[in-house]
């Protein structure tokens, strides 16, 4: 077997020429073993140099591909994370936390990755280098199906972009689960709302486990754009309709008819905890 | 290392052959070829609890792999290799992650720390030891090393942490035993202070034990993670035995080319099928029943049934990919449920079973038709249905076999070690004396380790092999293959005076049993008896049926069935009280079976059967909770709405009339210490403690001159089974008697008085009788073959008597007693249920030791809170713990236990079981809170989300129409 350790980017992407598993946060590649060995070729991330950052630009906030999700939490970022920083608290526990990526989470992309709405209400970019060079690519183009990414073989994510055009949006996520801790989500919706001289000026807001990829509800974006925070709750303004293109199913956790109620229920809740007084929102 | 008197073998086995300890730097020789792009050599170099260490073991290897098997440092656990259940937690540069999900590559350079390096290394996980152990935070101890590591990193972060911060630290270590609560307490308490307890007792007394909060006796090992569990040993040069199993619910097969196969595996030494059971292929837990192959034959049954055992070198075995091995199967049609199972022309699952019924269960008393014929009766009815569910013990079974001249010997976790002796022994055609049975620590048990899991292919391997074969079971293998709590569907109708007097119970109900029979019997008759609850019900029918399926057998687990029974009995009480207008305590209270009236097996217990005083020790806690409840909800502006439920319970301690002795051998050896031989298996509970308090009161002597010999079919006589929570009852009272014989034996040498005290001296006794004492030089006395000077043994089995063919007789000596109140908070726009409190009233005729009494309360409240809201196994589906979801930290509610002490005249010192008892109440209670809050009746458990919320849909909607 082969176990590479790559110092560079370079270097990962050259070895990835032939067919490997990578592994970071190993999260994801331990369990999906279960009790079978490990693959004959491993690419492991964990000396890779530049990747564990998180830097704010100007215009970009950047987290590198092998920022864990404690990492994440500790970081000082604009009040518009709090929603993934929300999520981060969320994935797993404490031991998962220390260990998986956020970058992992996106490759893994399981329709249930808690990872996938805070970002995709980011607006995120997932960057990629490979044979052709460095790409960025939207997360919402990043993910095309159950489990399924555009990365091709030999490529690799290098980090996650966060343009900040909603940095001082307020924003908040919701997991339902069955239990605390250690759960996978039967619906979470994360939402960012950005008002200014109490209206709306921009909404974004996406729900997770009830699709096979996480989806952003554009229509409910544009029906809260304009909204008067004084007139009404933004629940109020939430309809079924706002939802329908969500495509749920029945499975152990739950049926596809209650994961579309809860996926209504929750996205009321988020926006209302996006405008609720400051500390609520954060919570 | 343990220093139990009975693992002689295991204590010599258990230091590690491979590696070295923690002590000195260590480096492993493992000759895997590998490639590591920036490394110069082919070591793997870290820093473990503080040591330089070095191992050769291929980069790509789990952690917790290279730590146990490599480093010898096997106080890491592996529960799920999943990162589901927080077993494995190290601290990697100080942070707690899951070595389970570790490369060993990825912790080059870096510094590693496991339970066995914490306590010298951080004060803060010295005093979480401490208190861990005062606390009896350590049930089985398979979580304890997860745990303990975990808040050692929160308390090096934080030194006063809010009990907030402790559930989000702890919230990735599951616990099966505990319930959690105790483990939160001990974390905030060794943050505070330095570990020690109000009124828990470390240091054992020199007198008067039971009664006694005292620390664990078998703590310390489970604190220090040196307590030896059944995957943490085998001897040097053990090979690695894994099972090829049916993918199939319902299959044929055919072998290919095994020899070929052999031949292009190196490393692959045998491969064993039905051929090389020289016995019988044949187990099972009932001698008349006994129905399951070691082997299938041509057909299986199961999914995960196995055909055959490869065995080879552990390293060659672990790589293996058992997907290529040449079996050919052909899916057959398979009954999935109950209902095909009974359709006419379905056919029979096991040969003669025509029907698919395996056995069928009934009492009767009174007559029931004519009990629901008077007009005036207030009736109410309603069908019920639980799912099956997973034990989820964090130990996957595991052990070892080796072969001793013409004896083999079994070393393996289990709670039956007499039964699994006899089973093996049939298995291979050998006399039973020719099989030792040892059992090891047992990381939780709650019945599936009563069946035989690993031993038969283990024992049938090494036996042929000459060599010791080891079997450990991944998570899935363990979930797949080992027995379920039944899925029970039952329907119930109950009728009363207006003035709220039952009148009539009528119950029916099919426990799906899966392919085997294992505990289906048992299960089928225990919950006739039970499904009344401990009230008097004049006219009474129960009638039930274990059901084969092609699904994995259903067996043992916590209660026998009588959980399920309670799901469906207490709700419709719960109904009744509501249709009567009466309030459902004083319902309850009403109706409760008083010590003088007969049972609906007809037996009068007299003395110590304490459902009033349980029931009327939650009256205030009743009437705070309902007001509670009110307030919330008076005030509630959003969704939720909180709810108060109460359910009672009774449970037989013990055999259903059948003998099941215990017999304890207790010597007093030439030095002035005592050996108990206590061969009841602690797998958790803490019967090493607990018989051990007894033996030491009835004789008159300290503690901490007992040394215990533990289960081991060669050492200890046969303490039975660790289920049917007879071990304080049974194996206590064995105990009890064994004190009081060789007090007796000490008194007659003396010459002196019962009143007589005890002093052990170094090779002395002391007797004293008020002014006279006298001192037997013990030295001076003869000695038996055992080397004992002075030995007893002496035999319990509690007196029953067998039940007619309506069931009625006297199926056990003692009952206990209970009732639990469930207060909920229910989101009902989501269906989301969070339990607030549980107050639990139970009545153990004497509380040898509260401290682990409380521990089987709360802990059987977590596992009913399970039952209620969250566990439903899916065979095929979901064998893992992210699927199969049970309580963490988070789900737990505060737990006040109230202990009632209505002494029981058979039990040692009073005292009855409580291990499944505290379970039964809970399920019914929390689901007749969330009728409270909601109106909602939820008649199939789990009572999900998704379920919830469809029910209180349902009564919206209902009173919708009606408006």
């Amino acid at each position: 077997m082969s176990y590479l350790r790559p110092r560079t980017v370079e270097e990962a992407v050259e070895m990835l020429a032939e067919p490997a598993c990578i592994l970071a946060g190993g999260t994801d590649v331990f369990p999906a073993l279960v009790d079978r060995p490990a693959p004959a070729r491993i690419v492991d991330l964990s000396r890779l140099e530049g990747l564990s950052a998180i830097t704010l630009e100007p215009g970009l906030v950047r987290i590198g591909a092998r920022v864990t999700w404690s990492a994440l939490v500790r970081a000082p970022l604009p009040p518009c994370f709090s929603m993934l920083k929300a999520a981060a608290r969320e994935v797993g526990s404490v031991q998962i936390q220390n260990a998986a990526t956020i970058a992992g989470n996106l490759v893994n992309a399981s329709p249930a990755a808690d990872g996938v709405p805070p970002l995709l209400a980011l607006d995120a970019f997932v960057e990629i280098a490979g044979p052709r060079g460095r790409l960025r690519v939207a997360l919402a183009d990043f993910i095309t199906g159950y489990r399924q990414t555009v990365l091709a073989p030999g490529e690799l994510v290098t980090a996650i972009l966060v343009p900040r055009t909603i940095d001082t949006g307020r924003s908040a996520f919701l997991k339902l689960g069955t239990r605390r801790y250690l759960v996978i989500s039967i619906a979470m919706v994360a939402a960012v709302v950005r008002a200014e001289a109490g209206r709306v000026v921009e909404a974004r807001i996406a729900v997770g486990a009830c699709s096979a990829v996480a989806k952003r509800l554009p229509a409910l974006e544009d029906a809260l754009v304009g909204a008067d925070l004084a007139a009404a709750p933004l629940s109020s303004r939430v309809t079924p309709d706002h939802l329908a293109g969500l495509d749920p199913i029945d499975d152990v956790r739950a049926t596809a008819a209650y994961r579309r109620e809860a996926a209504l229920e929750l996205a009321r809740r988020a926006l209302d905890a996006c405008t609720a007084d400051p500390l609520a929102a954060e919570a | 290392m343990l220093e139990t008197v009975g693992k002689s073998a295991a204590v010599e086995a258990g230091k590690p052959e491979t590696g070295a300890t923690a002590a000195a730097p260590v480096v492993s020789a493992s000759s895997t070829s590998l490639a590591i792009a920036d490394a110069h050599t082919g070591t793997i170099s870290f820093v473990l609890n503080g040591r330089d260490t070095a191992t050769g073991a291929s980069p790509a290897r789990r952690l917790t792999s290279v730590l146990r098997d490599e480093l010898g440092l096997t106080g890491t656990k592996v529960g799920c290799d999943a990162g589901d259940c927080g077993a494995c937690t190290v601290l990697l540069d100080g942070e707690p992650v899951c070595g389970c999900l570790t490369a060993v590559g990825q912790v080059e350079g870096r510094t590693v720390e496991t339970i066995e390096g914490l306590g010298d290394r951080h004060p803060a996980a010295k005093r979480l030891q401490d208190a861990f152990l005062a606390h009896g935070a350590a049930q089985c101890g398979i979580c304890t090393p997860g745990m303990l590591v975990s808040a050692t990193a929160l308390l090096e972060r934080e030194t006063a942490p809010s009990e907030a911060a402790v559930f989000d630290a702890i919230g990735g270590v599951l616990c099966r035993c505990t319930g959690y609560r105790k483990i939160v307490a001990a974390v905030l308490d060794a943050a505070a202070r330095d570990g020690t307890v109000d009124g828990t007792v470390t240091a054992a007394p020199s007198d008067g034990a039971v009664g006694l909060r005292l620390a664990r006796l078998d703590g310390i090992e489970k604190v220090e993670g040196s307590d030896i569990f059944g995957a943490d040993f085998a001897p040097a040069g053990t090979l690695a035995l894994r099972a090829v199993r049916s993918p199939f619910h319902h299959a044929r097969f055919r072998l290919g080319d095994v020899a070929a196969w052999i031949a292009e595996n190196p490393g692959v030494v045998r491969v064993f099928t039905v051929a090389d059971v020289t016995g019988e292929n044949r187990f099972g837990v009932i001698p008349p029943f006994a129905d399951q192959p070691v082997f299938a034959v041509t057909e299986t049954r199961f999914r995960g049934e196995a055909v055959a055992a490869v065995v080879g070198e552990p390293h060659a075995v672990a790589a293996l990919s058992l997907a290529d091995f040449p079996v050919e199967w052909e899916e057959l049609a398979a009954l999935t449920t109950m209902e095909a199972a009974l359709a006419n022309g379905a056919g029979a699952v096991q040969p003669g079973r025509t029907g698919n019924v395996l056995v069928k269960g009934r009492v009767v008393r009174g007559d029931v038709e004519k009990g629901f014929e008077n007009n005036d009766l207030i009736t109410v009815e309603g069908d019920f249905s639980t799912g099956f569910v997973e034990h989820a013990y964090i130990e996957p079974e595991a052990g070892f076999a080796r072969r001793v001249g013409d004896r083999i010997e079994v070393q393996a976790c289990t709670q039956s070690p007499y039964m699994d002796r006899d089973e093996v022994a049939k298995v291979l055609g050998i006399a039973p004396e020719a099989v030792r049975i040892i059992p090891t620590a047992v990381g939780g048990g709650f019945g599936a380790k009563l069946d035989l899991s690993v031993q038969p292919f283990v024992a049938v391997a090494a036996w042929h092999l000459d060599r010791p074969v080891r079997m450990v079971y991944s998570r899935p293998e363990s979930m797949a293959t080992t027995t379920k709590r039944h899925p029970a569907r039952m329907h119930i109708r109950v009728a009363a005076t207006p003035d709220g007097r039952l009148q009539a119970l009528d119950f029916s109900a099919d426990f799906n049993t899966g392919a085997y029979a294992s505990w289906g019997p048992t299960v089928a008759n225990r919950v006739p008896v039970h499904a009344s609850g401990p009230y008097l019900v004049p006219h009474y029918r129960a009638l039930t049926r274990a059901i084969h399926t092609h699904l994995v057998p259903a067996g043992a687990f916590r209660g026998f069935g009588v959980p399920q029974a309670a799901v469906a009995q207490e709700q419709a009480f719960d109904m009744l009280a509501e249709k009567l207008g009466l309030d459902r305590l004083e319902f309850r209270l009403l109706n409760a079976l008083r010590p003088d009236q007969p049972t609906v097996t007809g037996q009068v217990l007299g003395e110590g059967l304490g459902i009033v005083p349980c029931l009327e020790a939650l009256r205030l806690h009743w009437a705070r909770a309902l007001k509670d409840a009110s307030d919330f909800n008076a005030q509630a502006a959003g969704p939720r709405r909180r709810g108060v439920g109460v359910a009672g319970m009774w449970y037989g301690c013990g055999n259903t009339s059948l003998a099941n002795p215990s017999t304890i051998r207790l010597g007093l050896k030439p030095d002035g210490r005592l050996s108990l031989h206590q061969g009841a298996v602690d797998i958790g509970q803490g019967s090493n403690t607990v018989v051990t308090q007894i033996a030491a009161d009835a004789l008159g002597a300290p503690i901490v001159i007992m040394d215990r010999v533990s289960a081991d079919t060669d050492l200890t006589p046969d303490c039975g089974k660790t289920s049917a929570s007879r071990q304080t009852f049974v194996t206590g009272k064995a105990a009890e008697l064994a004190g009081r014989a060789l007090r007796r034996e000490i008194l007659r040498l003396a010459n002196a008085g019962e009143s007589a005290q005890f002093t052990f001296g170094d090779g002395t006794v002391t007797v004293t009788d008020g002014d006279h004492a006298r001192t037997l030089d013990l030295a001076a006395m003869g000695r038996d073959a055992r080397g004992y000077v002075l030995a007893v043994e002496e035999t319990f089995d509690p007196p029953t008597s067998p039940l007619d063919a309506d069931g009625q007789g006297s199926p056990y000596a003692v009952y206990g007693c209970g009732a639990h109140i469930a207060e909920v908070e229910v989101d009902t726009a989501l269906g989301t249920v969070k339990v607030l409190k549980i107050t639990a009233a139970h009545d153990v005729g004497r509380a040898i030791n509260p401290t682990l009494v409380e521990g089987q309360i709360e802990g059987g409240v977590a596992q009913g809170l399970g039952l209620a809201l969250m566990e439903e196994f899916f065979p095929g589906r979901g064998e893992n713990l992210h699927d199969y979801l049970i309580p963490t930290v988070g789900d737990m509610p505060e737990v006040v236990s109230i202990l009632i002490e209505d002494a029981s005249p058979v039990g040692p010192f009073g005292a009855k079981g409580i291990g499944e008892q505290a379970l039964i109440p809970t399920a019914p209670a929390i689901l007749n809170a969330i009728h409270h809050a909601t109106g909602a009746r939820l008649i199939r458990v789990p009572a999900t989300p998704d379920r919830v919320r469809a029910a209180i849909r349902a009564v919206t909607e209902t009173a919708g129409e009606g408006a």
